[in-house]
């Protein structure tokens, strides 16, 4: 495998989820209407319930709204990343994915390229979601909208490869339904995305913990600090490190016959 | 769980090529002013370095310190100790308490004359407004007012000294010529606080369980507007208006809402308001930096004071003080 055809999959790869994300605008909007209802809705009715202490990153007091925005960019890239997932695994939706394992790439390269690929697709997604609610008055520093990229790719491919690793080992889980039921939203409502740990810490002791052992907290709490330009070296070495655990296992759990059964 | 964090301010820009740029922006020479806060609870005054935006210092005084002021020449700070029945004179060059005044019991607040000698002052439990010389530290007159008078001010032009009474709930018109009560304008409930426009053709008077705030017009003491306040997702009952600060470009008045937690923002011409700008726990005064571009807040409960951005309207920081924080002068 040289550079130059390890650059032209990608390059492919890139193209097809580019192509099908133009392709079915319906999905890009359900993913962004989920985010917007919580935000509109959800966070309308909360504006008071948070102002009482000062939380890094932010500097001064916020109103609900403002704190969940990290969180619910978190929840477009959980989305996306499972989904995406899934369809690597079974190959519901297109029938593609076992043309592009005949290629003579390595295995690994492929999934990983094809993980890159959603996960780039998925930050389009995150960015008309942020300009969505720069217009609702949620206004990071500017700067912020750079500095956050690299931290959303980083949690987009942790989620990616857990959602790959997760769907090739755990043959229950078969479907969406499950995954959701499961998966997602347990990751979701058990992290800081929506109440800060401390928070949670006030209701429960053992709530706390779960959520502070939740990669997935730890992904949002790297988006939220990067929005606001600064650096959370845990947050970074837990999303990293869990990266690359679940990328190992996920490709190296990856069987496609599984598809066949 | 504590992480640990660093800022990636100067790494990100660095790394785009904007380098120069920002930091051109980030280092433009500003003085360095202080702000001065009296911290009721901790007997205290903190300093606060508006560059650094952190406190420097604390300093020990007067028990219960509520009202400060500078004087004329910013060279020395009053500080309403008002448990300890006193006005305390600090000399600002090395922070020693070089005075005390008989101010009478309780005061609370009080306002400067033009002419830096005279001190208005308004004592809480004996309905009285003490005027004293600063300079020879004596009683030049005690004047009745209504039950608990608190907000004190005097006319830019020195004519007027008003003071608020929170349960008779008037303004009291004093002439300082002859430091007679001429006149009363009946406002809602609780008056805390009167502010002078630039120009003192207008007074702003706040009242605290009324929730509204009144706008004078000063020629005829009448009521020419009252401003209501309704926050999304606050009770009414929580807006509390105190501390009023208005721009001497005559563009903006702000209002501290109490335990609403916000500051109103309202259009000094058509008295319209703007914006609520969410800050912290039960606000009660402000003041300006030299150049009018930042705003600071003392929120009492939660013991810290809110920097806003004027220009932008946008709160950027807060910043932890003592316990109870009432009082802030800015020294440039």
């Amino acid at each position: 495998m040289t550079i130059r055809t390890a650059w032209i999959c990608f390059n492919g790869l890139l193209k097809r989820e580019l192509l099908r994300f133009v392709q079915q605008r319906s999905r890009f909007f359900s993913a962004l209407v989920r985010p917007l209802l919580w935000l509109v809705v959800f966070a309308s009715g909360f504006r008071a319930a948070l102002g009482i202490a000062i939380i890094e990153p932010y500097e001064t007091y916020i109103t609900y709204e403002v704190y969940i925005v990290p969180g619910l960019c978190a929840m477009i890239i959980l989305f996306n990343g499972m989904q995406s997932s899934l369809s690597m695994v079974y190959d519901r939706e297109m029938g593609s994915m076992r043309v592009l394992l005949v290629s003579p790439l390595p295995r690994p390269f492929l999934l990983l390229a094809k993980m890159l690929a959603s996960s780039l697709i998925s930050l389009l997604q995150v960015y008309a979601f942020l300009m969505i609610a720069w217009v609702w008055g949620i206004e990071p520093p500017l700067w912020g909208f750079i500095t956050a990229l690299p931290a959303l790719l980083l949690v987009a491919l942790m989620l990616s490869a857990i959602g790959l690793f997760i769907s090739a080992r755990i043959k229950q889980l078969e479907n969406f339904a499950g995954v959701m039921n499961f998966v997602i939203f347990p990751m979701f409502f058990l992290s800081s995305a929506l109440y800060p740990l401390w928070k949670m810490r006030e209701a429960s002791e053992w709530l706390y913990w779960i959520c502070a052992w939740n990669p997935f907290s730890h992904g949002v709490e790297l988006i939220r600090f990067s929005l606001y330009q600064q650096g959370n070296l845990q947050a970074l070495l837990i999303v990293s490190g869990v990266t690359l655990v679940a990328s190992v296992l996920a490709v190296s759990g990856f069987k496609p016959q599984h598809a066949q059964r | 769980m504590k992480a640990l964090k660093f800022p990636l301010k100067p790494i990100y820009p660095a790394l785009l090529g904007c380098a120069l740029l920002s930091s051109a922006l980030l280092s433009s020479p500003v003085m360095a002013e202080k702000a001065y806060v009296s911290n009721e609870k901790d007997d205290t005054i903190s300093i606060i370095d508006l560059e650094t935006m952190e406190v420097i210092n604390t300093l020990d005084v007067g028990e219960r310190p509520r009202g400060i002021i500078f004087s004329q020449d910013r060279s020395k700070l009053y500080i309403c100790a008002s448990d300890s029945d006193t006005v305390q004179i600090m000399d600002l060059s090395d922070h020693s308490i070089i005075a005390e005044l008989p101010s009478g019991e309780d005061p609370e607040q009080f306002a400067l004359h033009p002419d830096d000698r005279r001190l208005y002052i308004a004592n809480e439990d004996d309905a009285l407004v003490t005027v004293v010389d600063t300079q020879t530290h004596e009683v030049l007159a005690q004047i009745d007012v209504g039950v608990e008078p608190e907000g004190m001010a005097v006319s830019p032009d020195g004519k007027w000294a008003l003071s608020t009474s929170e349960t008779t709930n008037m303004v009291h018109w004093i002439d300082t010529e002859t430091n007679q009560l001429i006149d009363n304008t009946l406002v809602d409930q609780r008056p805390r606080h009167v502010e002078f426009n630039k120009s003192g053709t207008i007074v702003w008077a706040s009242s605290e369980i009324g929730g509204t705030v009144s706008i004078i017009d000063v020629d005829s003491r009448q009521i020419q507007h009252k401003l209501n306040f309704k926050i999304k997702g606050i009770h009414p009952d929580k807006v509390q208006p105190v501390g009023v600060r208005l721009t001497d470009d005559g563009k903006y008045a702000f209002i501290a809402l109490g335990p609403a937690n916000h500051i109103a923002v309202v259009d000094a011409k058509t008295y319209e308001v703007i914006d609520y700008l969410l800050v912290g726990r039960r606000v009660w005064h402000m003041d300006f930096n030299g150049d009018q571009s930042k705003l600071l807040t003392t929120n009492g409960i939660s013991g810290d004071v809110s920097v806003i951005d004027v220009n932008k309207l946008k709160v950027i920081k807060s910043v932890k003080v003592g316990r109870y924080p009432w009082g802030v002068r800015i020294k440039s």
